[in-house]
């Protein structure tokens, strides 16, 4: 329920702010086949994140989306069902008191963090964004070429993030101008 | 991926999970997929089980691997190269090697320009060396060339000059006694292991070798590679079902974010960066990147098709497509890569830094600069799933908060289950992952937290102007945070009607194309990554039902080798193993008929059999070209001989921090890495300790029930029940020596700095004798920091800010340290 709340205030709150276009509002939880032997709450299969086996899991979800049950798919040939510790643990990731839930932000010097909303937060991380590109950016090199690049401003991408975060993460990037563009498949 | 690319042709691992069960020898070395990837044991044991298969580790420590292998040899870390140099000298000089394989699949028989020179010659260095530049002059490593351009070649390998003799020549010197000198390997113990593995060479054994971190990681790690991929060469391994090299990626999707090219180098799918000093323009890029032979020869196809992706209708053939918005480097790693990264931080070059999911103050080397680098950052926005040490460094529990200017944004983020995506597994196999639960509070996914930060970006930018404010708005950004249309991009599309010569539509507007065989560099079509295109493409799954082909899962397995042909998708094209070509013998006919895997079918006209030909399927016998197995390389042929930065043959140089000296040459340390020397002598600085002060080797490593620096294992309970905090792993004789008990607390020093952790005393390490010399190794978890239900220690305050001498990839897995029990 406190999922859908957000939805529809971030929805609402887009439409009268005008300033951040926000993604439009996704389905609910994808429509899969439930098998009819296990929990009647539905059983999805995804990937384990952890390492790069690739594993097969299913995952049993509420009404809410909330996770509850976890196991490994039966039917993955990489893993005939079986799992790890840490793909055994995986819906404690999901299920986590400890996740970050909100936007947060911290100010020069201060020593905790403040609260914001997405509204408050994106035009500050754009503005940032375009003042230190705008400042730092290098149209030529010292021969006269081409380099339309900044030096100011990098970007550090991550190795569980999926294919499609990571291409978006690099045209964005590159777009940007950035050169210093890294992650950890180098350390 | 810089060690199997020069060498094969693609920076992937080659074969699949399932497949270790078709190997008779697996050698596990800078790996313990018993701990970090144990659904492949299942496999293995399959192979053991099955057909008898050895199970052969190489480690500084007795593994959870190792203790349920068939036989196990002790290495200290950072004498890789010494090791696999004699594998490589005690193959040849025994004939063990796969003769036609190596004769007809790789380039043994070419002869190499006649002033070259190797390290048997000139004391540790190859030709060419310029020690101001610290950088080779690589003019003489080359093949020889008659005047028409073909390369000279001895088929019969008796030629002085072939890579076969020079190789032959480089690897006498690493005799199994050298062997036992540098590795601290005993005699006996190599000798069992390269006998057993060597055992592989027979036209119808294949062995496969899996490595992970633990070669790559070191100031060698490329040419560790290298070695490796070497070996299954002359062995006759890659390319076969159970051969191969088997690169184990630490995480999910290390393969997919390499493809996708987070990294300064390269643009996705292995194209290179545009340069400011050789790269001009478009034209000059394609000329000078485009090989004359090979399939690479296709690069400008796959590069316009990518500036289309990205600059869509702005992007024509008037205005080289955009070529000019792309960022152009003027340096390689010590200028962009990790550790320059940061020193660009440290000394203000970089002032915003934009993070998604990552933890530098607890993955990054000598962590404490890292960590103390962030504070002069102006601004950081950060997208996580968990507060890690990065997010909140400003107010670690050494640091004054008042003191640290940073602006800090942490952006909540999805998490694997709460959003779609595709990740790619060591294997090359794209899977797919629907959105299978909400994400809590106000999360969202990375895509459409970066899609909000454009939308926003492009609208200042038009508002406002800027610097080259037509590199954003003009950007293709018609996907918004449409997963669908995003995949539909990377798959790749006609932009407009194509026909064939006859006239024919083969390809409307807006179809996605089959794959990357159809793309075009006239501007009709786009793909964002053209090594996954098909990915997004429908497919049968064997059983009638056609989807989207990374979406399938088809259970059919044809041959019985485990391919699964129809589930999920492998890149390219759906290839379960790349460079199959080398599954038949040169005629085209099996090796052995239970490994049959691919083979010319006279009567058909074409290639068949359980995989995707990774080759030309209808090349036949009379076509020139049929015995050029590796489609990558310009010359069809693996490659023994390979230009790196420190050379074409992979030579020993100790770690920046070791406890001997080189034994096989003078030169004691990788001659073209570059030694950072910043805030030396300070407190938090590049600073490298010495074998008087720091006598003791040291390897970081995981656990089973961690993950990383962390971030998605410290905060989950049942992980933390198992495995609370860090410790130090050392040997009972080292125990004893230091007066330390299992269970005390120890500080562990070395240069960088000082960490507290239990000791765990253990007969798992073993003192080396290395040259008369003992030596003790330690090894510790890097999993941890003040944050998280898991606390403690972080290991990485203790590692070294120094890199490989191609990647620039950390010294993590050998550098010295002192142990001490604490008061």
């Amino acid at each position: 329920m406190h999922s859908i709340t957000r939805r529809q205030f971030l929805k609402g709150s887009g439409a009268t702010a005008g300033a951040v276009l926000l993604p439009p509002a996704m389905p609910g939880r994808q429509e899969v086949p439930t098998f009819p032997l296990h929990k009647r709450v539905g059983e999805s299969r995804t990937i384990c994140p952890y390492c790069s086996c690739g594993c097969g899991l299913l995952i049993a979800t509420d009404s809410s989306g909330h996770i509850l049950n976890s196991e490994g798919d039966p039917d993955h040939p990489n893993n005939r069902g079986a799992l790890d510790p840490k793909s055994i643990a995986v819906r404690q990731l999901s299920t986590s008191p400890h996740r970050q839930s909100k936007v947060l932000h911290r100010a020069p010097g201060a020593s905790a963090w403040e609260e914001m909303t997405w509204e408050q937060a994106i035009p500050l991380v754009a503005r940032k964004i375009k003042d230190t590109r705008d400042a730092t950016f290098q149209t030529t090199d010292e021969n006269g070429v081409t380099v339309n690049r900044t030096t100011g401003l990098a970007f550090l991408g991550g190795a569980a993030n999926n294919d499609e975060d990571c291409y978006i993460a690099t045209k964005l990037a590159r777009a940007l101008g950035v050169v210093y563009l890294e992650h950890q498949a180098r350390i | 991926m810089a060690g199997l690319g020069p060498t094969y042709g693609r920076g992937a691992m080659t074969n699949q999970w399932r497949d270790l069960k078709n190997a008779d020898a697996i050698l596990v070395c800078g790996a313990n997929p018993a701990e970090n990837h144990p659904a492949s044991m299942a496999h293995i044991n399959k192979a053991r089980d099955e057909r008898g298969a050895k199970l052969i580790v190489v480690d500084p420590r007795f593994t959870r691997t190792a203790s349920t292998a068939d036989m196990y040899a002790p290495i200290r870390s950072g004498s890789d190269i010494a090791f696999w140099g004699g594998l490589m000298s005690y193959i040849i000089e025994n004939h063990l090697y796969h003769e036609e394989y190596v004769a007809k699949y790789t380039d043994a028989p070419f002869l190499v320009n006649e002033g070259f020179q190797s390290p048997a010659e000139l004391d540790g260095y190859f030709t060419g060396f310029d020690s101001e530049k610290q950088s080779y002059n690589q003019e003489t490593w080359v093949y020889q060339k008659d005047d028409e351009g073909s390369i000279l070649r001895d088929e019969t390998l008796q030629d002085p000059r072939c890579v076969f003799q020079l190789l032959k020549a480089h690897y006498a010197r690493y005799t199994v006694d050298m062997v036992q000198k540098v590795c601290g390997m005993p005699k006996d113990k190599f000798l069992e292991v390269a006998q057993a593995f060597a055992a592989t060479g027979a036209p119808d054994k294949t062995g496969t070798i899996l490595y992970a971190m633990g070669q790559t990681q070191h100031t060698v790690g490329t040419q560790n590679v290298r070695a490796i991929a070497m070996v299954q060469l002359l062995l006759g391994n890659t390319g076969r079902p159970g051969g191969g090299v088997n690169a184990l990626r630490g995480e999910s999707n290390v393969q997919g974010s390499t493809d996708m090219a987070v990294l300064f180098d390269s643009i996705p799918a292995y194209m290179a960066i545009p340069n400011a000093t050789k790269h001009k323009d478009l034209a000059e890029y394609l000329e000078k990147e485009t090989p004359t032979g090979g399939y690479w020869v296709n690069k400008p196809k796959f590069l316009i098709s990518l500036l289309k992706a990205w600059w869509g209708e702005n992007a024509t053939g008037r205005n080289d497509f955009c070529f000019d918005y792309l960022p152009k480097v003027s340096g390689g790693i010590n200028s962009y890569a990790w550790i320059a990264l940061f020193h660009a931080i440290n000394d203000g070059t970089i002032k915003g830094l934009w993070i998604m999911g990552q933890n530098p103050a607890v993955g990054g080397p000598n962590a404490r600069f890292e960590k103390q680098a962030l504070e002069k950052l102006e601004w950081m926005v950060i997208q996580e799933i968990a507060p890690t040490a990065t997010t909140d460094f400003w107010r670690a529990p050494d640091v004054d908060p008042a003191s640290i200017p940073t602006e800090v944004f942490l952006l909540p983020a999805a998490d694997a289950m709460e959003k779609e995506g595709t990740i790619v597994t060591s294997g090359r196999l794209i899977q797919y992952r629907p959105k299978v639960a909400e994400a809590r509070g106000d999360a969202w996914g990375d895509i459409e937290i970066m899609d909000m930060i454009y939308q926003e970006l492009s609208r200042l930018y038009e508002a406002e102007g800027g610097a080259l404010p037509e590199a954003l708005f003009e950007l293709n950004w018609s996907h918004g945070s449409d997963f669908d249309k995003i995949c539909q991009e990377i798959n790749g599309y006609y932009t407009q009607d194509v026909s064939d010569e006859d006239g024919n539509v083969v390809g409307k507007a807006g179809d996605m194309v089959v794959n990357f065989s159809k793309l075009r560099d006239d501007g009709s079509t786009v793909c964002g990554c053209w090594v996954f295109s098909g990915y997004w493409y429908p497919a049968d799954d064997g059983d009638g039902n056609v989807l989207t082909a990374c979406k399938r899962h088809g259970q059919k397995d044809p041959g019985g080798l485990a391919m699964y042909p129809y589930w999920a998708f492998s890149w390219p094209v759906n290839r379960r193993i790349i460079y199959n070509r080398c599954s038949a013998d040169p005629e085209g006919k099996p090796w052995s008929e239970d490994k049959a895997f691919i083979w010319w079918d006279e009567a058909e006209g074409k290639w068949t059999g359980y995989d995707v030909p990774d080759f030309v399927a209808t090349k036949g016998p009379s076509d020139p070209g049929f015995a050029d197995p590796y489609i990558m390389q310009v010359e069809g042929k693996g490659k023994l001989f390979a230009a790196r930065n420190e050379g074409p043959f992979p030579e020993h140089y100790e770690p920046l921090e070791s406890p001997v000296t080189n034994l096989l040459s003078s030169v004691q340390f990788n001659p073209v890495v570059k030694r950072w020397d910043v805030q030396s002598g300070e407190e938090v600085g590049d600073n490298v300790g010495t074998a008087e002060e720091f006598p003791i080797v040291c390897s970081t490593y995981r656990v089973c029930e961690h993950w990383q620096a962390g971030g998605m294992s410290v905060w989950l309970p049942w992980l933390v029940e198992a495995q609370p905090e860090p410790f130090l792993e050392m040997s009972v004789e080292l125990a004893r020596e230091k007066g330390v008990s299992n269970g005390d607390r120890v500080v562990v020093s070395s240069a960088r700095g000082e960490v507290e952790m239990v000791a765990i005393v253990t007969p798992r390490f073993k003192p080396f004798s290395l040259n008369g010399q003992v030596v003790h190794e330690v090894g510790m978890p890097w999993h941890f920091s003040w944050q998280g239900l898991a606390k403690g220690a972080t290991a990485n305050f203790l590692t070294p800010h120094v890199g490989d001498g191609n990647t620039g990839i950390p010294e993590y897995k050998a550098f010295l340290v002192d142990v001490r029990k604490a008061v």
